[in-house]
């Protein structure tokens, strides 16, 4: 199998193409393949690229949970759930208090496979984030 | 359970300790292992599942066989009964009895060799419907692993670098305004490129002699002899009325 950081080649280049601005690479070091993937212009919104046995996951942290308004938490949750089916590629999720977007991908995808789902995942992620602010101090 | 039941309640137990929890390292030995094994009596039962299916064809040609035997010899027995031979009649009859105790081993065999073929069938699927669950249980355990220790690692990260993780409103508000800045900017540039182009085109026109510009010098000196002139004028009306005044006063 692959090193992640062998199968992510190119897709600086790729997705700075597809994006139109600059975007950069960075291991995170750690007990487990973490690549950060920062846009120019979204750095507030890096994407983090991950790899299982049988999957790849790229991952963008939008909010924790302490950030969402009491009153309005239940709505924020179902809308999320009702939204999930509609938004392209990536998927609300929560980690550990955080309330993520995410794509998965197949462990062998290919680069260009991957740039689709980081491509779109960022355009998802700052949509999410310009739409769901109400619901967030 | 379900794996997604057992995740579900780690979840609801302890979050935080889920990377961990979820599969130790020997529970994942023992699922790979148990993958291994079953894989390979799936291999196992194809193998006599082929070897099941040729004796069952074998069964099946060898009844075509023995059935065409007794017709052939039932016939020739009819023969010898036509033609009053009676002990070889019976000969033959023997014959035919013998071939129908074959038939009926064979299609007993064929039966059998039917039964075990379906039921190796049954197993390889269920082996394999088997595999699959076990190993989607690995892989989504090892996948939930993965997602709580990357965001430790990245948690980690972040706290190591000094930064702080900024909440997603302040993110947003960042987000837009250095979009907003670009967009001022950009609007700056289009308007300065704009004037830019109209002050060129003027001075062109002025320097071929065309539009407002091009003879203010001309119509500035125009303008002052004209006012010299009137100046000169009333000059020359004010001596004429001074004199005709005298002349009257005389």
């Amino acid at each position: 199998m692959q090193s992640l950081q062998q199968q992510l080649e190119g897709l600086d280049e790729l997705t700075s193409a597809r994006l139109g601005a600059p975007v950069s690479l960075q291991p995170i070091p750690g007990g487990i393949p973490v690549v950060q993937v920062v846009v120019g212009g979204r750095e507030e919104l890096p994407i983090f690229v991950t790899a299982s046995d049988a999957q790849i996951l790229c991952i963008c942290y939008l909010w924790r949970d302490e950030e969402i308004i009491p009153e309005k938490r239940l709505s924020l949750l179902e809308l999320m759930m009702d939204l999930n089916p509609s938004i392209p590629l990536s998927s609300f999720g929560r980690v550990e208090g955080h309330h993520v977007l995410f794509g998965a991908l197949a462990r062998d995808a290919r680069v260009e496979d991957i740039v689709s789902d980081v491509v779109a995942l960022s355009d998802n992620a700052l949509d999410a984030l310009e739409a769901l602010a109400e619901y967030l101090r | 359970m379900s794996v997604i039941g057992k995740i579900a309640t780690l979840i609801k137990g302890s979050a935080r300790e889920l990377g961990e929890s979820i599969v130790d390292a020997n529970g994942v030995r023992i699922y790979e292992q148990e993958i291994r094994e079953a894989r390979d009596a799936i291999a196992q039962a194809k193998s006599d599942l082929t070897g099941v299916m040729a004796k069952e064809m074998q069964s099946a040609r060898e009844i075509e066989r023995v059935r065409a035997e007794v017709t052939r010899l039932e016939n020739l027995t009819l023969e010898a009964l036509d033609k009053e031979k009676e002990s070889l009649a019976e000969e033959v009859a023997a014959k035919v009895a013998e071939q129908e105790a074959e038939l009926e081993k064979q299609t007993q065999l064929h039966a059998e060799y039917a039964v075990q073929a379906n039921r190796l069938k049954e197993l390889i699927k269920a082996s394999e419907a088997k595999v699959r669950e076990h190993e989607r249980e690995v892989q989504m355990a090892k996948t939930t692993e993965s997602v709580y220790k990357a965001t430790q690692t990245i948690s980690d990260s972040i706290g190591a670098s000094g930064s702080k993780l900024m909440s997603a409103r302040e993110s947003l508000e960042r987000i837009k305004k250095r979009h907003e800045d670009l967009t001022d900017r950009m609007n700056a540039a289009e308007t300065l490129d704009r004037e830019l182009g109209t002050r060129a085109l003027e001075e062109r026109l002025k320097e071929a002699g065309i539009g407002e510009d091009a003879h203010r010098k001309e119509k500035v000196l125009e303008r002052l002899r004209a006012r010299r002139e009137k100046k000169a004028a009333e000059v020359v009306d004010t001596a004429a009325d001074t004199a005709t005044s005298t002349e009257a006063k005389a």
